[in-house]
């Protein structure tokens, strides 16, 4: 499913239950790919890779409101994108999420969907 | 996690530098083990209490011997107190790297003022360090890229030999902490550490080469070299353990392969090193998965020991294996030990796909 707003095209992730509180998950769409969090604050999402090196974070670990990058424990808020650890230095871009009906909407650039 | 460095300068050594095919290799993904997401998120929780049940007996340790070893001094009971004081101290070298992985504890803080403690015994400046292991873990062992390459090819057995009293590798060290307290960085360190990081670095150095000064300052004061036997001389008279147990990680094993199970060993040993190495002889399963912390490591080996080579059953077949394939890198520098890697069923992937395994 895919709304689109402007310039945002809000489209489902996953169902909210598929992920666990303090967790991340890994999602592909339009040649781009996403994690999308869950931690006590809600539902948040950012690039999937690392801004470091070649790592997808959703194999990273979260830890309250971090996420650890796999390769090098480099570390970014979650919320903000903000780089919080050595080696990780570069900002972490996030997108907008909110929950409908249970399910997870992810908010990615519109001219994804070209690119599709 | 390095150990004797090479020292010999020369890129035209380096096998790896005129292979055509390098780039290709290391754009590849390194090998992943299989592992229920479930699994992995229970073993990369990080826990202050295990953290504290390793370190707050080793501090207590190394006061008791300092105490031991003061005590001593002047009698040749000094001798074995300040071979145990030294032993415990170079412990500190697998206590940095752990720390610099940020995951013996739970709080941030308590990881960062070990981190810091631990990189001042062991002669590792922690800023330079932190990004320095980075690239190890990177690049493990691909010639060129690894600024952590254990044994240098074709073999060099001086450096090997010297460095259980620590005389290259932390000689080494103690130069570039000088350098670099006066300001003098190299291109080298420019080209990994970040603009932001390098006044913290240089400070830090001055900061180690002022806690040496002054030690030096005690011993002139009260014309002894005891003082100085507890500050980075440790990890000259005491450093055989660490390279002992450190050689074991790399040295031999395949380069410029991204499968750590080719290049990377594991080493059953005993309690008692294992509690000074903080599991790290577990090597394999650390750079398969470098976020779990020391103390999981055991349990991560029985999670995955059936996707990987067989541990080696202790020191002694480890070295046995080992100290010949270097004796042949001497001449031929292209020999590799050959690690057997087990025939798998399934592909590999990366956790996130695979969380309903």
């Amino acid at each position: 499913m895919a709304v689109e707003t402007n310039d945002i095209e809000w489209v489902v992730a996953c169902a909210a239950s598929e992920i666990a509180e303090e967790d991340v998950i890994r999602f592909d769409y339009a040649g781009a790919s996403y994690a999308v969090y869950r931690i006590a604050e809600g539902f948040f999402a950012s690039d999937g890779w690392c801004t470091h090196e070649r790592a997808h974070l959703a194999d990273g670990f979260v830890l309250a409101r971090e996420i650890e990058c796999p390769l090098h424990q480099g570390r970014f808020d979650i919320p903000t994108g903000k780089p919080k650890s050595p080696p990780v230095c570069v900002h972490l871009k996030t997108y907008p999420v909110r929950v409908e009906g249970g399910e997870v909407l992810l908010g990615v650039p519109a001219q994804a969907q070209a690119a599709s | 996690m390095s150990s004797t460095p090479d020292a010999s300068g020369s890129d035209a050594a380096k096998p790896g530098l005129t292979d055509p095919t390098l780039d290709e290799r290391i754009g590849q993904q390194w090998y992943q083990p299989r592992i229920p997401r479930a699994v992995l998120k229970e073993l990369m929780k990080r826990s202050d209490a295990e953290g504290l049940r390793n370190f707050v007996p080793w501090l207590l340790l190394l006061v008791a011997s300092s105490v031991v070893a003061a005590l001593s001094w002047g009698t040749w009971w000094a001798v074995p107190a300040f071979f145990v004081y030294g032993t415990i101290y170079s412990s500190s070298d697998a206590r940095w790297h752990e720390l610099a992985h940020g995951t013996p504890f739970k709080t941030r803080w308590l990881n960062d003022a070990f981190y810091h403690l631990s990189s001042f015994m062991t002669i590792r400046e922690g800023y330079w360090w932190r990004w320095s292991h980075a690239r190890h873990h990177t690049h493990t062992y691909f010639q060129g890229r690894d600024p952590e390459i254990q044994v240098a090819r074709p073999t060099q057995v001086f450096p090997i030999i010297v460095d259980f009293f620590g005389l290259l590798g932390s000689s080494l060290e103690i130069r570039k902490i000088v350098r670099h307290a006066f300001g003098r960085v190299d291109a080298a360190t420019d080209a990994f550490l970040p603009a932001t990081e390098k006044p913290k670095m240089i400070w830090s150095c001055r900061i180690y080469l002022l806690v040496v000064i002054f030690t030096i300052g005690l011993a002139i004061t009260f014309r002894s070299f005891l003082p100085l036997m507890f500050v980075w001389t440790p990890r000259f008279y005491g450093g055989w353990l660490h390279q002992l147990l450190g050689l074991t990680q790399h040295a031999g094993l395949a380069v410029n392969v991204k499968d750590h199970r080719l290049n990377t060993r594991t080493v059953y040993i005993n309690p008692v090193y294992r509690f000074l190495y903080l599991n790290m002889n577990y090597h394999l399963e650390h750079h398969l998965l470098p976020m779990v912390p020391f103390h999981a490591l055991p349990r991560l080996h029985e999670v995955i020991k059936d996707q990987l080579p067989p541990a080696y059953p202790g020191l002694y077949a480890a070295y046995r294996e080992m100290v010949p394939a270097l004796w042949k890198q001497r001449s031929e520098p292209g020999h590799v030990i050959e690690r057997k890697v087990p025939v798998e069923n399934g592909p590999h992937g990366s956790f996130a796909t695979q969380s309903g395994i």
